[in-house]
């Protein structure tokens, strides 16, 4: 194991542009994920077990990230988003597809190969209240990774610990507090500190705010963006919340059972969304301003209604997935699976009837 | 219509004994809520929203508890009455419906016999009878098939499904009053726009009196004819959805709509957080409770960490707001505020920046800076 050096905040990758405009797509991707799959077997009865069926999960999704970029994955409970993020994680095994990080291909490295590359790769997790464990104090947490690695930072553990505390705006005498000592946006910037120890690379946020009062979201938002500026990361965001989405991403994926429906920079899929489905999604946002009709009475937003929930993921529907609840469908949409084609630049949608689309 | 409001609550309190001191959920809550409208009620988590509701609802009972106040339903005081009054108007004249649906609902029993026990609770009619009643319930909030899926049970149905049926349960009895308490936090995007719908189109249908609890400012735009905004178990500002969304009156407001990121706006570059956390309902900051995480104190000489500002009327009538700053200033900030200008740092020192464990989380924590 070799040992790290950490001198302050880690350089930006090299050659990385600006995380300006969604069109850095010159660079080579951080991460590449191609063709991925992930099942989970139905298996019936207790002495005979066999497989009745399985969960499509994630069902052949391809995703890239460049460095220093925000991909945000959007979709509602049930699409794939979170076992996305385990998959690239490996903290699930992907049973079909690749996935290649940093130009090495992760998918099916053996546990010992896999942990070196576990510092490059970190993951926040959605509720501050259970990924963090309560027996432990704060240092312990945020130290962990470093004894995990055997990585001896200069200095010692502690003064390492107590940098990261400071650099997520945490009073760095708190070392030897415990979780419960603090507030549901502090123990967040504890785990934020944790994945923070070892200068990741990529950094997989589950759901990272969604756990938080509105007034503390904008505070984690913020210091996950200014560590993007300052640390050079690059962010795998995945978030039911379209607006926070919004902000944070600069690439934005939309997931549905398990495929991505939609894929675009930021300002375009807001601003053009061409899936129904993303359109649906996006109508369905309650706005902060009360409407008015004309003559100053109150009245009710209009808005794109999806009728019923979500379908199972175990029997999903054939073809477009969307289609059972998807106002254009035709019968085309219930025989053909629509790919997932540019229409725009940079611009991608898997749908036989996109909205907004350019005239060919 | 009859004369009178059908909710009015005056000058509420519901504090908790406990072993760590005396935690003032409600501290002094007063609103109005006529007939036909109604009343958003937003806060943080332990911004005493939820207790008001369970307050109003006589499902505050435990020994700990001290209650004072009036809750007049319909003219009725409610605040000592005897136990066996509120729960004939509980589930009958005033209903709830809570943010869980699968923790509410009787995972034992079906959805029909749980819609029917309640309404024959209420309305002495047979079983058949309350039946078809609930059956034609469940078709009412949009349950397909209701004649069939009236014998699931709950784990039987989906999440929003769930919540129509809760819906459909608290409706069964034609309550008067209507309190929704997180009705769509647990749902998907969705599927909280059907049941915001629903809500809506049932309260024309029934003429009755909402209340809807949230966190979320949009699902409140969306709803509500008057706006709570509490912070620390009072009230910080009361208005009418105009007023909270368009002249806010109070730097908790501004806060709230400036840290939330928009869709129906050009995407700013930088949210602006409220510094700091909530505080402790055991030790409220003294003077204004939002002082310690306001960045305009000095604009009032001091007042604001002494003196506990009252709910005093700004501009609009009925429109008041709970903060020491004149009329002139609020509005020269917030209009600063409409046009980008950034709130000055908070004023607590920047040392000690977090006092975790002692309640009193006066913190400009790092995200602002």
């Amino acid at each position: 194991m070799t040992e790290q050096t950490q001198t302050g905040p880690a350089q930006p990758q090299g050659g990385t542009a600006p995380a300006g405009s969604a069109g850095a797509t010159g660079s080579d991707p951080l991460l590449a994920i191609r063709g991925l799959k992930r099942y989970f077997p139905v298996t019936r009865g207790v002495v005979f077990r066999h497989t009745v069926g399985h969960v499509q999960a994630v069902d052949g999704i391809d995703l890239s990230v460049s460095p220093g970029q925000t991909l945000g994955l959007v979709g509602e409970s049930g699409c794939g988003k979170t076992t996305t993020g385990r998959l690239i994680t490996r903290l699930d095994e992907p049973t079909g597809g690749n996935i290649v990080f940093d130009g090495v291909d992760i998918t099916h490295l053996k546990q010992g190969r896999m942990r070196p590359l576990r510092r490059e790769i970190q993951m926040i997790f959605q509720d501050p209240y259970s990924s963090l464990n309560p027996r432990q104090t704060v240092g312990a947490i945020v130290g962990a990774p470093f004894r995990l690695q055997r990585v001896k930072p200069p200095g010692g553990i502690k003064q390492a610990v107590q940098e990261i505390l400071e650099l997520v705006g945490l009073n760095p005498e708190h070392y030897n507090r415990y979780p419960h000592e603090f507030s549901g946006g502090q123990r967040q910037r504890i785990g934020i500190a944790r994945t923070l120890a070892l200068r990741p690379k990529l950094i997989v946020a589950d759901e990272p705010v969604s756990a938080l009062d509105v007034s503390i979201q904008a505070q984690v938002v913020n210091l996950l963006e200014d560590l993007q500026d300052e640390l050079g990361l690059t962010y795998v965001v995945i978030a039911h919340d379209l607006s926070v989405v919004r902000h944070i991403s600069d690439q934005v994926a939309v997931m549905y059972l398990g495929k991505v429906v939609e894929k675009a920079a930021r300002d375009d899929l807001y601003a053009t969304p061409m899936h129904p489905y993303t359109v649906a999604l996006l109508s369905a946002v309650p706005v902060p301003e009360p409407a008015h009709a004309a003559n100053g009475q109150r009245r009710r937003r209009e808005r794109i209604r999806l009728a019923g929930d979500v379908p199972s993921p175990l029997n999903p529907p054939p073809a477009c997935r969307f289609h059972t609840r998807c106002w254009k469908a035709e019968e085309i949409c219930r025989t053909q699976e629509p790919p997932l084609i540019e229409l725009a630049s940079g611009h991608q949608v898997a749908c036989h009837f996109p909205e907004n689309a350019p005239a060919a | 219509m009859p004369a009178g409001a059908m909710l009015e609550v005056r000058d509420l309190r519901i504090h908790f004994q406990t072993d760590d001191g005396l935690v003032k959920s409600v501290d002094g809550v007063s609103f109005t809520l006529e007939r036909g409208r109604t009343l958003g009620i937003v806060g943080e988590s332990g911004s005493g929203k939820s207790v008001t509701s369970l307050g109003i609802m006589g499902l505050n009972t435990g020994k700990n508890v001290r209650i004072s106040g009036e809750i007049l339903l319909d003219g009725e005081e409610l605040v000592g009455a005897p136990a066996a009054r509120i729960r004939e108007l509980r589930g009958n004249k005033m209903a709830m419906i809570f943010q869980d649906p699968l923790s509410s609902l009787h995972p034992y029993f079906t959805v029909g016999d749980q819609i029917i026990e309640a309404y024959r609770l209420h309305n002495n009619v047979t079983k058949q009878v309350a039946r078809k009643h609930a059956i034609e319930m469940l078709n009412r909030v949009g349950i397909p098939q209701a004649a069939v899926r009236v014998d699931d049970y709950p784990h039987q149905f989906s999440g929003g499904m769930r919540q129509r049926a809760m819906i459909a349960m608290a409706l069964s009895c034609d309550p008067e009053l209507l309190i929704a308490d997180e009705p769509t936090t647990a749902l998907d995007v969705t599927v909280q726009a059907q049941i915001l719908d629903l809500i809506s189109s049932l309260q024309e249908e029934f003429g009755s009196a909402v209340i809807i609890i949230t966190h979320d400012l949009g699902v409140v735009a969306e709803l509500s004819d008057d706006i709570l905004v509490m912070y620390a178990g009072r009230v910080a500002e009361y208005g009418t959805a105009d007023d909270i969304f368009s002249r806010p009156g109070h730097p908790y407001t501004w806060g709230l709509l400036g840290s939330m990121p928009r869709l129906d706006r050009e995407r700013i570059e930088r949210l602006i957080p409220i510094p700091g956390t909530p505080p402790s309902l055991i030790r409220v900051p003294s003077g204004c409770p939002f002082h310690p995480r306001c960045a305009y104190t000095e604009l009032t000489g001091g007042r604001c960490d002494t003196e506990v500002p009252l709910l005093r009327e700004v501009a609009s009538l009925g429109h008041k707001a709970a903060c020491h700053l004149t009329a002139e200033d609020r509005t020269r900030l917030w209009s600063e505020l409409s046009e980008g200008v950034l709130p000055e740092e908070a004023h607590t020192p920047d040392e000690q920046d977090f006092a975790p464990g002692t309640g009193e989380q006066t913190s400009s924590s790092g995200a602002d800076a």
